[in-house]
């Protein structure tokens, strides 16, 4: 089986079944709301994505795309909803389409087909000048290798998007300021990109898309060109940042590990195609399928999964006076209360009791099993009760 | 993913190897040459009818010239115009004083690069001055600036529209291939036609020639910022013009820089050949000198050329450069650069005053005047008395073992026979559109009635590209296997690329006085540095895993050249070789100047004598068709153009393709 060709069966967990409200373009956007909605989502690159962009006709699978049209389908199809306030991670490998997407939804690429809802309003059927006052103010992004001038200071960096858009000198560079000192980077007001470090530079990258204040940010593989121990430094920074102004980001990386770290909900990408959706604990729980479970393999189990992944139902026989914990908790957090006891941990959900934890299967998990909550149980599905299903929609 | 397994079981099609390929042709060729030799030869007549039919036509011209609309509305004031710009920059340099032009070109040495350049500016302007050749290098200076200001407002915006838009680079690309193709010794005759001779018609050839490359590196520039500074800027709400103005130029500022020198340094080699149209200036010298045969007169106006390309080249380097220099530029301590900036404005303002407080003319006092043409002219003489013999026996072997034979093979094979020979050749190397090109242009030489001299020349081409291969291969080897030897090269090929190959006559012409053979010498001294530097950065490119590889396999050094080196280089030579092709072309049509004969002297001829205007006419078209001929099939075995290898023209087309001056 070569990469282009995904298993048929994984499509499925690409299109969110409850995505069916009947919100057409424009229609009004209520606080509770996505931010933003994905539907059906299609980008063809080469000399077919003319007149599939205007015929309905089914696109052909990638092998026949390129034989016969010399063509290709990076976005195969991509629905998914950006909940208000999360950061919203998709991740994947080189190729899987994720830089495209990120691109199709600020239209720097223009998607062949589908719609994508920002606040309720279509971007594809924007006029150019509609598009260019969302960019200015509603969403900003951030870029791999940065993408600054290195003319111009970092404060006129940081100020590029208010100058774009008209604002005195005075006021922008005001706010620059502000945002330099927000990312940390005061005293560098006055330096060019190309004396600070690379970290550096990526903190000039976020401030200059903080500066426009957007409603949305996306961030591009953001942190892929730094050197680990700046990119832990830069993660924690994107959360503190994310905590303090609880901006929606839509986040794209090949990492895993910075997956898990700062996804609220999190999509996996291949071939164009999303093969699972969820929140982190779903994925390392529940792969949908070997592709994803490849990936979250080497994940330690007890650093994302919950009490609820490995609990089983409580036995007449059992002791009740163990130490207890809601089933949201994650493992880790759980060993010592459970190293200090030989009963079992009670898991209580609204002062109910839904389940017992057994030290073993702590253990278990913290050890790194293989197949963490439920192989051992017999007939065991490896969805948790009372969880949401993988493919449930996100948010 | 079955199919590819049966392809690769499949056995392949029969089909001959590209060297059984032409070795069948040689034989078909030699075969049919045996009965047919002698006839059909199409032997050169100086009153041939289309000759006459050209003078005609130059004379309706002629007769038109005042009444014809076309000439009135259109070409007239195109003439005008631009001699109403260099009449300008004429104005200002006769209310300059030579002290006061001195010191502001010092100063601006100064001012863009160091104080090292101004010191160069000054002594080389100073030489110029003691050579005698002042007015004729404001001459030189007034032309260049007219073509330069001209080739850059048009080459610029429309660099910079090739640099934002794919499918106008890919429509503007092959006209500019062409413009740098075509000699520029050939398309001045069509030009005096319309503009007459004089400064506009020079002017105007200057700009076929100088406007590729500032809309190539211009497009370069814009292209290489990086796509996602664009994406960037676009994600913010920039608009087009807010992208261009605050992202795209001021990132490609260098680059345009370098596009600036460029056209300055191509503008300065075609004004220079443009004598020939009565162009005035240092060309006009070397011209004069050159066609008298006075050897010292000519060193010393080649030497002023060289310095006058120096001052150029240098300071408008200041302008380019590299992000490293703009780095130290902009960490300059500011109080030091208004200091510098302080001397510079001080220079001129004390050059002007200067002047005017000496009375200085506009004149280098002739009081001053040193020649060397005298001492020049001795050791020349001492050469042709002493170092006749070696000379001679270059010459004697050379035109006794290759330029003969080929040249009456070339003579007396009927000239069908030698279209579908080369035709055949284009055919194999380089496929069927190249031998359509081929085939048309030759069957057009034949019809300009220019047949047997364009064999000559050809004759002369083929045997310089031969040894320039020879000697380019063997110096780019030996450079990119050898550092020491690959410094000593460098700045010597730097140096020899920004000369206008005018120059190289002159060395020639001293060595071995007016032959066939001395044009060729020119032309491989012209064109060997570009092929040097190809071929040894080709070598260089194979990766040291290979060369690792094939030393523990046990290869003795000849053998990593010849089977490993030479071979993975194989792009590179064959890039060489084309681009090898074009520059001899280039300098062996101008040797009709100094005993080349053939097409290039009935170019020059048909400039200065009214009878020859329609074969002049006739042999500039000609020469344009085998530069064609020749292109198309070195460039065809180049293989097939790669993304990669488009990118690199783009380069080249503007750094390497630059020597084809003429």
């Amino acid at each position: 089986m070569t990469m282009a060709e995904a298993p048929g069966g994984t499509r499925a967990a690409g299109t969110p079944a409850s995505v069916s409200g009947p919100s057409g373009p424009g229609a009004g956007h209520a606080p509770g709301d996505p931010t933003i909605v994905v539907r059906g989502l299609w980008k063809v690159f080469g000399p077919a994505e003319k007149r599939l962009a205007t015929s309905t006709e089914p696109v052909p699978p990638n092998s026949e795309l390129r034989n016969r049209y010399g063509s290709m389908a990076a976005i195969r199809d991509v629905s998914f909803e950006v909940p208000a306030g999360e950061v919203f991670v998709v991740m994947g490998l080189s190729g899987s389409g994720k830089s495209t997407l990120v691109r199709c939804l600020t239209r720097l690429i223009e998607p062949t087909r589908g719609e994508v809802l920002l606040e309720g309003e279509d971007i594809r059927t924007c006029s150019p000048s509609r598009l260019r006052e969302l960019r200015r103010h509603r969403f900003s992004m951030v870029f791999q290798h940065f993408g600054l001038l290195p003319h111009r200071r970092v404060i006129d960096n940081v100020a590029f998007g208010l100058e774009v858009r008209g604002e005195e000198r005075k006021a922008r560079h005001a706010r620059a300021l502000e945002m330099i000192e927000l990312v940390g980077l005061s005293g560098h007001a006055w330096s060019y990109p190309d004396e600070l470090s690379g970290g550096m530079q990526q903190r000039v990258g976020l401030a200059r898309a903080l500066a426009v204040n957007p409603d949305v940010m996306f961030l591009d593989e953001p942190f892929s060109a730094l050197d680990p121990l700046i990119r832990r430094d830069m993660q924690a920074e994107i959360l503190r940042l994310h905590h303090d102004l609880g901006k929606t980001m839509v986040f794209i990386t090949h990492d895993l590990a910075e997956a898990l770290r700062l996804g609220d909900h999190i999509v996996i990408m291949r071939d164009g195609q999303i093969v699972q959706a969820g929140r982190p604990e779903d994925l390392v729980g529940a792969p949908a399928d070997d592709y994803v479970a490849d990936f979250v393999r080497d994940v330690p189990k007890a650093h994302v999964l919950t009490l609820r992944w490995i609990m089983r139902p409580a036995q007449p026989e059992d002791p009740l006076d163990g130490p207890s914990f809601p089933p949201g908790t994650v493992i880790r957090a759980a060993v010592h209360a459970a190293a200090a006891t030989e009963k079992p941990i009670r898991v209580i959900e609204d002062g109910r009791l839904v389940g017992l934890v057994d030290r073993a299967h702590i253990l278990e998990a913290v050890g790194g099993s293989e197949e963490p909550g439920g192989s051992e149980e017999p007939g065991g599905s490896r969805q948790p009760p009372g969880s949401p299903a993988p493919s449930e929609p996100i948010g | 993913m079955a199919a590819p397994s049966v392809g690769m079981l499949r056995r392949p099609e029969l089909r001959l190897s590209t060297g059984a390929q032409l070795g069948l042709l040689v034989v078909v060729v030699a075969v049919l040459f045996v009965p047919f030799r002698g006839t059909w030869n199409l032997a050169h007549h100086d009153d041939a009818s289309l000759f006459k039919a050209l003078n005609g036509i130059r004379d309706w011209v002629d007769a038109n010239r005042t009444i014809n609309p076309v000439f009135l509305y259109i070409f007239g004031p195109i003439r005008s115009g631009i001699d109403a710009l260099s009449e300008a920059l004429t104005f200002v340099f006769d209310h300059l004083s030579w002290v006061a032009v001195m010191s502001i070109a010092t100063a601006l040495g100064l001012a863009l690069v160091s104080w090292r350049t101004a010191l160069l500016v000054a002594g080389s302007l100073a030489f110029i001055g003691l050579f005698g050749l002042w007015t004729e290098m404001i001459q030189t200076l007034v032309l260049i600036s007219t073509a330069v200001a001209l080739s850059l407002a048009i080459g610029i915006p429309l660099g910079i529209a090739a640099g934002r838009n794919d499918r106008f680079l890919r429509l503007a690309s092959p006209i500019l291939d062409f413009m740098q193709i075509m000699p520029a010794f050939a398309y001045l005759a069509p030009l005096t036609l319309i503009f007459l001779i004089g400064p506009p018609s020079a002017v105007i050839a200057t700009l076929i020639y100088a406007i590729p490359p500032a809309v190539r590196i211009t497009a370069l520039g814009i292209r290489g910022v990086p796509s996602e500074t664009v994406e960037a800027a676009t994600s913010l709400g920039s608009s087009d013009a807010q992208i261009l103005r605050k992202v795209q130029l001021p990132m490609a500022r260098r680059t345009i820089g370098l596009a600036v020198n460029q056209t300055i340094m191509m503008a300065l080699s075609i004004i220079v050949i443009a004598a020939l149209i009565n162009a005035p200036g240092l060309g006009e010298s070397i011209l004069v000198a050159i066609e008298k045969l006075k050897v010292g007169a000519a060193v010393e106006a080649g030497i002023a050329i060289v310095l006058l390309a120096t001052v150029l080249d240098r300071v408008t380097a200041g302008l380019s450069g590299s992000p490293a220099d703009e780095h130290r530029l902009r960490r300059f301590d500011p109080a030091a650069r208004r200091r510098v900036l302080l001397v510079a404005g001080a220079l001129v303002v004390g050059g002007l005053l200067g002047g005017l407080i000496l009375h200085a003319g506009t004149d280098f006092p002739s009081a001053w005047h040193v020649s060397i043409a005298k001492p020049v002219d001795q050791a020349t003489r001492w050469i042709e008395i002493n170092l006749n013999p070696v000379t001679d026996a270059a010459k004697n072997i050379v035109s006794k073992y290759l330029l003969d034979p080929l040249q009456t093979v070339l003579e007396t094979s009927p000239f069908w026979l030698t279209i579908a020979g080369i035709g055949g050749l284009a055919y194999i190397v380089s496929g069927r559109r190249a031998t359509v090109a081929v085939v048309i242009s030759l069957a057009v030489i034949v019809l300009l009635q220019v047949w047997e001299h364009a064999m000559q020349t050809l004759t002369m081409v083929l045997v310089g590209v031969a040894l320039t291969m020879l000697i380019g291969i063997v110096l780019g080897v030996a450079a990119a296997r050898n550092r020491i030897v690959s410094a000593i090269l460098r700045p010597i090929n730097d140096a020899a690329q920004t000369l206008p190959a005018f120059v190289y006559l002159v060395p020639a012409v001293a060595l071995f006085g007016p032959t066939r053979f001395t044009a060729i010498v020119a032309a491989v001294i012209y064109a060997v540095p570009a092929v040097v530097r190809l071929v040894e950065d080709g070598v260089r490119a194979v990766s040291a895993t290979v060369i690792e590889a094939s030393t523990s396999a046990g290869t003795s050094r000849l053998q990593m050249i010849l089977k490993v080196q030479l071979p993975m280089a194989r792009r590179s030579l064959l890039v060489a070789a084309n681009q090898g092709v074009v520059l001899v072309l280039a300098v062996v049509v101008i040797g009709g100047l100094v005993g080349g004969g053939a097409l290039g002297f009935d170019v020059v001829a048909g400039f200065s004598q009214r009878n020859f205007f329609g074969r002049g006419m006739a042999a500039a078209i000609g020469i344009v068709l085998l530069g064609v001929v020749l292109d198309r099939i070195t460039q065809g075995a180049g293989g097939r153009r790669s993304v990669g290898s488009v990118a690199r023209r783009i380069v080249f087309g503007a750094a390497s393709n630059r020597p084809t001056a003429m």
